[in-house]
């Protein structure tokens, strides 16, 4: 399972980092910074979390 | 209507291939095309397809990706594919493919129409920005060709530097707007009108059309032994002679070293502190090493560039790297899609702060400023358009790093009262 | 059992119960709304407030305020004093009672049925189609506020009805035309440096 961000999607709301601190940083302006790399199990729920959150949908689960 | 297009010319030591046939000013038309390479070949799909592979011919768009692959990838997409040859030429230092398609534009055409049956495609559609000198050439082109196995609509896009990305193209030839897209599907497998599409650079088809006719083994002839063949590069320098700054448009052998293409081309790299070695995406290399380096993408790669779309600058003695870069960088970020906040934000930030630099006008806290935006913005977009600005000023500051001390300790160069060099559109 | 339950639908404790939930789940769907405006907007990080939070406060005053009107549709129906059909609750323009009040508050349902159901099935649908929908809270909003007006008790005889009323609209429409008029277009313009002594 990885998190995976759709640049032109995103604007910023930073829901995202708030939720997933473990993988999701913030840059100066406010956009996402991913870690990149397999998510370990114990964090999957709040990726999960996560990309309900967005509120444009820009941050997305995908398997592997 | 007025055309700038460059005198081509040849290096020694190539048989000049794409542009044998070349003798005056004007374009080759349809009976001298014939003339010199004959007719259009027959040559089924597959065949096609396991020519090009065998001779290995590598993209001429700038990625490099191996033309065969991207055939196959195509022609095994569902239904029947539409084909784009990008003839955009984004880059302000670049010339070779306006060239290519003002003055040779058969060879395209055919590469066209021979990509087209390799692909199963129906249409094909020729993208250029609109303006393009080439336009009036291509048009004569069509017209004297008539009606053919796969037809061909021109295509103009507007002026915009992103507009010639694959997904942009796609995007506007779809009826949008000709801005870089970042959800699948890939073009290949749906693209234009939701049909497999194969988008290859026009040099790339005008040199599938010669291996059509004279096969994998005499492509292979010349050039590099792992990157073989002939590419047009577009070099930009002063003249050995004289005072004059002159852009050039030449056809090398691959691994030819970069000293020797200045030299063959009639410029100069003497004096020059510095080359900018494949575009604005591309890097500055120190003018020694450079010269030294033959032209292939392994070669580039090993050195911390690229080839890129074949654009070699020498930087004119008396000008400032520093100040070169800041105005290429502005122009850059004034040419963002806009779409994604780490380009948006990054490249003015960047920008601002070289223009800084240039001007010897530095704060304490820029620098480390510089070096996180250098390193938080790349491959953060949806295309490769803030990855390529960051490269090439990282590249800059380690190339006029001297330079760099003393804009630093606020003693800019006399250089940066010089005439600007690299060319950057409204 | 039956005069109980007669004198009960009769009575008019369930009358007030009727306007109790309504005035609750306006407050509610005004809350709500507030808490929608600002999830649109880039909200600075707060200590002792995160980011999802307004996000999720929205969604679960919003499922209470659906809460909410349903008990207020429910005693509504069983009231017997005035008969409104079951059909008002989703068919506006059927009741005879107050028929252009019901109507506001039969769409104002409608449209929060179909606004949270396609919030619930948000991963299903294309951004676009959740968006457009979910702006019907627009008119969402007017619509419950004019059947206050037109069909509350408290509205027309007590004054504090009025007010909450008056006052709802005056903060939901400051905050909407804060919203519509200073949000920037996140990903829009950004002014280029020029460069020193360059043409």
């Amino acid at each position: 399972m990885k998190v995976e961000l759709n640049p032109i999607l995103c604007t910023a709301h930073g829901l995202c980092a708030d939720l997933l601190p473990e993988r999701i940083a913030l840059d100066e302006w406010g956009y996402p910074i991913l870690e990149p790399g397999e998510l370990p199990d114990d964090v999957v729920a709040h990726a999960r979390r996560a990309a309900r959150a967005c509120p444009t949908r820009a941050l997305v689960l995908s398997r592997g | 209507m007025t055309v700038a297009i460059e005198e081509p010319r040849t290096t020694s030591g190539s048989s000049g291939r794409l542009l044998s046939g070349l003798t005056t000013d004007s374009s080759v038309g349809l009976a001298r095309h014939h003339e010199v390479w004959g007719p259009l070949p027959g040559l089924r799909a597959t065949a096609l397809i396991d020519e090009i592979e065998s001779a290995g011919l590598l993209g001429r768009g700038g990625a490099g990706f191996p033309v065969a692959r991207k055939l196959s990838a195509v022609a095994a997409g569902k239904g029947p594919a539409v084909v784009v040859a990008n003839g955009c030429e984004g880059e302000p230092a670049s010339a070779k493919d306006t060239m290519l398609l003002a003055r040779v534009p058969h060879l395209v055409l055919d590469g066209i129409q021979l990509a087209a049956r390799a692909v199963g495609a129906d249409r094909a559609y020729l993208a250029v920005h609109s303006g393009s000198s080439a336009i009036p050439y291509l048009r004569a082109a069509l017209a004297e060709r008539g009606r053919e196995a796969v037809g061909v609509t021109l295509g103009p896009l507007p002026r915009r530097y992103v507009a010639s990305e694959e997904s942009a193209i796609v995007s506007w030839l779809n009826g949008g707007d000709a801005l870089p897209a970042y959800t699948p599907p890939r073009p290949f497998e749906r693209g234009v009108n939701r049909r497999p599409t194969l988008i290859s650079n026009v040099e790339s088809l005008a040199q599938l059309a010669t291996i059509a006719r004279y096969g994998a083994e005499w492509y292979r002839g010349i050039g590099d032994r792992w990157e073989p063949g002939t590419m047009l590069v577009t070099v930009s320098g002063h003249r050995v002679d004289g005072r004059s700054v002159e852009r050039r448009v030449a056809e090398v052998a691959t691994g030819t070293t970069i000293g020797r293409i200045f030299t063959a081309a009639g410029l100069s790299l003497r004096g020059s502190d510095a080359v900018l070695v494949g575009g604005y995406f591309g890097s500055w290399l120190p003018a020694a090493q450079a010269a030294r380096l033959p032209l292939t993408h392994a070669a580039l790669r090993g050195a911390g560039a690229a080839l890129g779309a074949g654009v070699l600058v020498a930087l004119p003695p008396g000008s400032c790297g520093i100040a070169e870069t800041a105005r290429v960088a502005s122009y850059l970020a004034a040419n963002s899609a806009r779409q994604c906040g780490p380009c948006l934000n990054g490249l003015p930030a960047i920008a601002g702060a070289m223009n800084a630099l240039a001007a010897g006008a530095w704060d304490d806290r820029t620098w480390p400023a510089l070096s996180r935006w250098l390193d938080v913005v790349p491959g953060r977009g949806a295309c490769r358009h803030p990855d390529g600005a960051v490269r090439l000023v990282a590249s800059a500051l380690s190339t006029f790093a001297a330079d760099v001390e003393r804009h630093r300790d606020g003693q800019p160069c006399d250089g940066i009262t010089a005439v600007p060099f690299l060319p950057v559109p409204r | 059992m039956t005069t109980l339950a007669a004198s009960f639908t009769s009575s008019s404790q369930l009358w007030y119960l009727t306007r109790a939930t309504a005035i609750v789940a306006f407050v509610l769907m005004t809350v709500s709304f507030g808490l929608g405006l600002a999830s649109t907007q880039r909200l600075r990080e707060m200590r002792y407030w995160p980011r999802f939070a307004t996000q999720h406060l929205h969604r679960n005053v919003a499922l209470l305020a659906l809460g909410f009107t349903l008990l207020h549709i429910v005693t509504t129906m069983i009231d017997t004093f005035v008969h409104v059909g079951w059909w008002s609750v989703a068919v506006p323009f059927v009741s005879h009672y107050r028929t252009l009040g019901m109507a506001m508050g039969t769409l104002s349902f409608d449209a929060v049925v179909l606004v949270i159901v396609t919030s619930l099935l948000r991963d299903r649908l294309s951004l676009r189609t959740w968006r457009v929908i979910h702006w019907t809270t627009y008119a969402l909003w007017p619509l419950a506020f004019g059947h206050f007006l037109l069909t509350g008790t408290d509205a027309a005889h007590g004054r504090w009805g009025l007010y909450l009323a008056l006052g709802s609209l005056g903060v939901l429409s400051v905050a909407t035309a804060a919203r519509w008029l200073t949000s920037e277009r996140r990903n829009s313009l950004t002014a280029v440096p020029r460069v020193a002594g360059a043409r």
